[in-house]
């Protein structure tokens, strides 16, 4: 029990044994995690057993269940009565990932999956599909005494949510708390490895990234030294999602629309006392997820979770979409004058803003893209003057609630555009290579906004160092580097846009936008030379505004990528002179965006992708995509974007490079299913 | 006696039939529940004789619905795991590749063979509750040296 106050008695799981924490509040904080009540749900009998003895053993409060109706109606029945529902993956009455998804929106419980296969690709299906974790049977002990952590570590992180919302001065503040708790909350949590590379070591302008996620870490570090105190800190009153109250939140977010629905809206028109927005956020993202499951769209979530996958890759090979396609237009118009780059970049920002809680992304992801989101978003608001990323990072810290601060950092980078299409994707269920060419479109949509010139000087200062960087890497593409690869090159891109960010992006810079998966958009730009110096600010809100996008995919590596990339991209706008490599590079982000997703599109399809658009010729995976994708490309991207922000959060939960190739690949070829189910990580011929 | 029910444990161990996963579940049996392997592995005998039941009848049916029977295996395998024996487990595993490849021959003689070690172990085991209990229940709550 971890707080006496909450009124949860032992006894209150129905049936468990109640008798050892009872004792006062005190003793029941002392005795934390003891007392925790556990839902148990196996078919298996003598699993059951084995796993309610263990659980005992542990001192927590058991509860079993053979079957999963029979366990969710016990979970509605007795709404706080529960803080973890552990569940097997294989049920004959209903499947296991059905019964995560339902707890996680109705009651917003963490979920920890189990089973004797331990398949990637079923690992994978749990992290996007929202489990806080995945347990290999046979279970042992030392596995189970652990799951306390899962509780306390979401506890926090509602309770940061709504603390840290404020001004956009705190996240410099907050950022550095974060950077100081990344390792406190790291510790915690064991799952998240995001914190750990949030770490702002790598990127100077991380903040975000970091930040946000380890805010929440920050957040309970804050608030009590030990985990005792925290434990007995995060009785927050939960807010129970009822059927009825589902139903406003549900009719709310239709009359607003689906794409469109922002919390405070959902809010407003909900008109429930007590509810606050971070609570309707929380639970938007989760019912995005949901959605974009039911809609079929494959999304390689990785999720959940929480992001094992490169998502860092996937958010950038949406995003390098994205870039491409604007690169490619700029390309085919001849030199993007930085304005039009500026405009670009704008509008690629604007998309971002919009959607800001809107991503589906699982829990993990769906946090990171929210902050994503959010983050572009204040940065779009603040006008290029907004130089720091943590500003941005603020309102979207903010904004989402719940959202594991590992998802603001990494939308900085470019979300802009790709927020919005991630919502989009995200709903649509596209994978992630949908979402990059989303968020070309976006990003060319918006181009009329004009984004700050400013804006893209610190990017594609930031790109060049990584265009080159990404370049040679791309070999493979001479000029297009990202086109063919972008799922691909993702992995690759990630590691250098690290590196590289200060250098070369240039090209990138118009792309600012879009290229939070840009990685690969400013790898494909070798030609560019961009100013590197400039504009930290800017880059950091590029950053910051890519971050939002890649969010869904991004794990922290690719948050920090995108930092890299808008700051390339920002630069390369300033200095016009880039403006036609960045257009350059621009058109080869969205080429190769572009290009990895008509290539996915082409295997898609048979399941009648929409953004299969781009002709034929696009299938081939590295060709000249440059051009022919640009037109199409951008047309789909829309669509695509959905299925890449779908991806993206695929993408974040796996941090393996191969899977999330892998995903990559799946997402164009399987994305119906809405199921996150990769039976191959192979990564198909993409020419890297 | 109780000497002789550790030697029994060991060879169980040695032999194969069982895993570091028994140890766990010896391991959570204490005073307040004395008997809890014994009553964790009759569960186990009484649920897989049901799984048996039905893929015998599955295989008798002579249709071989390799998803069916997959899925039943999947379960075996899965109890098996959790009680940590480990030749019925293997035997799982065989069963559920011959399902993958469709071999109907493959999988009609594995599973000959996974319900004789299945019945192995049960008697086994059996026999090794019953000495235990005769020699004293915390004996045998000891791990095998």
């Amino acid at each position: 029990m971890m707080n006496p106050s909450h009124g949860r008695g032992l006894g209150s799981a129905g049936g468990s044994s109640s008798g050892r924490n009872q004792g006062g509040g005190e003793t029941v904080v002392e005795m934390f995690p003891s007392g925790l009540r556990v839902l148990v749900v196996d078919d298996d009998p003598t699993c059951l057993m084995i796993l309610e003895r263990m659980l005992r053993t542990c001192l927590y409060e058991v509860t079993k269940c053979n079957r999963a109706e029979m366990a969710l109606s016990l979970l509605r029945k007795n709404k706080h009565g529960f803080d973890i529902v552990i569940s097997d993956v294989h049920m004959p009455d209903m499947d296991g990932f059905k019964l995560l998804e339902h707890v996680g929106l109705e009651m917003d419980l963490p979920v920890i999956m189990m089973s004797a296969d331990d398949s990637k690709s079923v690992v994978l299906k749990g992290v996007t599909h929202g489990a806080v974790d995945y347990l290999i049977k046979p279970v042992r002990m030392e596995a189970l005494k652990n799951i306390w952590q899962h509780v306390v570590r979401k506890r926090r992180s509602e309770w940061s949510v709504p603390e840290h919302s404020g001004s956009i001065e705190e996240t410099g503040e907050r950022q550095q708390q974060q950077h100081r708790g990344g390792g406190g909350g790291a510790a915690v949590s064991g799952g998240e490895d995001a914190v750990d590379d949030n770490s702002s070591s790598v990127n100077e302008g991380n903040n975000w990234r970091s930040s946000s996620r380890k805010r929440k870490d920050e957040e309970g570090e804050e608030q009590g030294d030990d985990k005792d105190e925290d434990a007995s800190n995060l009785k927050k009153p939960r807010v129970v999602w009822s059927v009825e109250l589902h139903q406003q939140f549900v009719a709310a977010v239709n009359q607003l629309g689906v794409e469109k629905a922002v919390p405070k809206k959902i809010l407003e028109l909900m008109n429930v006392p007590g509810l606050t927005r971070e609570n309707v956020a929380s639970h938007l993202q989760k019912y995005r997820i949901y959605l974009r499951r039911l809609g079929g769209v494959s999304q390689h979530q990785g999720n959940l979770n929480n992001s094992f996958m490169t998502g860092q890759d996937a958010s950038f090979g949406p995003l390098s979409t994205l870039n491409g396609f604007d690169l490619q237009a700029l390309a085919v118009t001849g030199q993007l004058p930085a304005q039009s780059l500026a405009q670009l970049q704008a509008g690629l920002g604007r998309p971002a803003m919009v959607s800001k809680s809107g991503l589906p992304v699982s829990s993990i992801v769906d946090e990171r893209s929210i902050f994503s989101f959010d983050n572009t978003k204040t940065r779009f608001g603040e006008g290029l003057g907004h130089h720091g990323q943590q500003p941005q990072q603020q309102p979207q810290m903010n904004l989402l609630h719940g959202v594991p601060t590992g998802l603001q950092q990494q939308l900085p980078m470019g979300n802009r555009m790709s927020i919005q299409q991630q919502i989009a994707a995200v709903r649509a269920g596209h994978s992630v290579q949908n979402n990059g060419m989303l968020m070309p479109l976006a990003g060319q949509q918006s181009l009329p906004r004009g984004p700050p010139p400013m804006l893209t000087s610190s990017q594609s200062s930031i790109r060049q160092p990584m265009l080159s960087n990404r370049i040679p890497e791309r070999s493979g593409f001479s000029g297009r580097n990202n086109i063919p690869e972008s799922s691909r090159v993702l992995p690759t891109g990630y590691t250098n846009l690290t590196t590289q960010h200060s250098s070369s992006a240039m090209a990138y810079n118009n792309f600012q936008p879009e290229l939070p998966v840009n990685s690969f958009p400013l790898a494909s730009a070798p030609g560019l030379s961009v100013p590197v110096r400039k504009a930290t600010s800017y880059q950091e809100e590029v950053n910051s505004s890519e971050a939002g996008f890649t969010t869904p995919s991004y794990d922290m590596f690719t948050t920090r990528q995108n930092d890299w990339d808008l700051r390339n991209i920002g630069i390369a706008f300033d200095s016009h002179q880039d403006a036609e490599s960045a257009a350059f590079s621009a058109s080869e982000a969205y080429s190769s965006s572009s290009m990895s997703r008509n290539n996915t599109t082409v295997a898609a399809t048979e399941h009648g992708r929409n953004h299969q658009q781009p002709p034929p010729g696009m299938v081939p995976h590295h060709q000249g995509y440059a051009d022919g994708n640009s037109g199409s490309v951008r047309v789909k991207s829309e669509r695509v974007a959905a299925d890449t922000a779908a991806m993206a959060f695929h993408e974040q939960y796996s941090n393996q490079e191969d899977l999330m190739s892998a995903l990559l690949k799946q997402e164009g070829i399987a994305p119906v299913d809405g199921e996150f189910d990769f039976d191959a990580y192979s990564i198909d011929n993409i020419p890297v | 006696m109780q000497r002789e029910v550790a030697l029994i444990k060991q060879s169980l161990f040695d032999q194969g039939y069982l895993d570091e996963q028994f140890m766990e579940l010896e391991e959570l049996q204490d005073d307040a529940n004395p008997n809890f392997v014994e009553e964790v592995s009759a569960l186990y005998f009484k649920d897989s004789a049901r799984l048996i039941n039905n893929i015998d009848q599955a295989l008798e049916r002579g249709t071989f619905d390799f998803n069916r029977l997959d899925s039943y295996m999947h379960q075996f395998k899965g109890s098996s795991t959790s009680i940590g024996a480990s030749k019925v487990k293997a035997e799982c595993t065989t069963f559920r590749e011959y399902c993958r490849a469709g071999n109907a021959e493959g999988c009609l003689r594995t599973f000959q063979q996974l319900k004789k070690e299945h019945s192995t172990l049960r008697k086994k085991l059996e026999h090794y509750f019953q000495l235990a209990r005769q020699a004293g229940p915390k004996e045998t709550a000891r791990r095998p040296k």
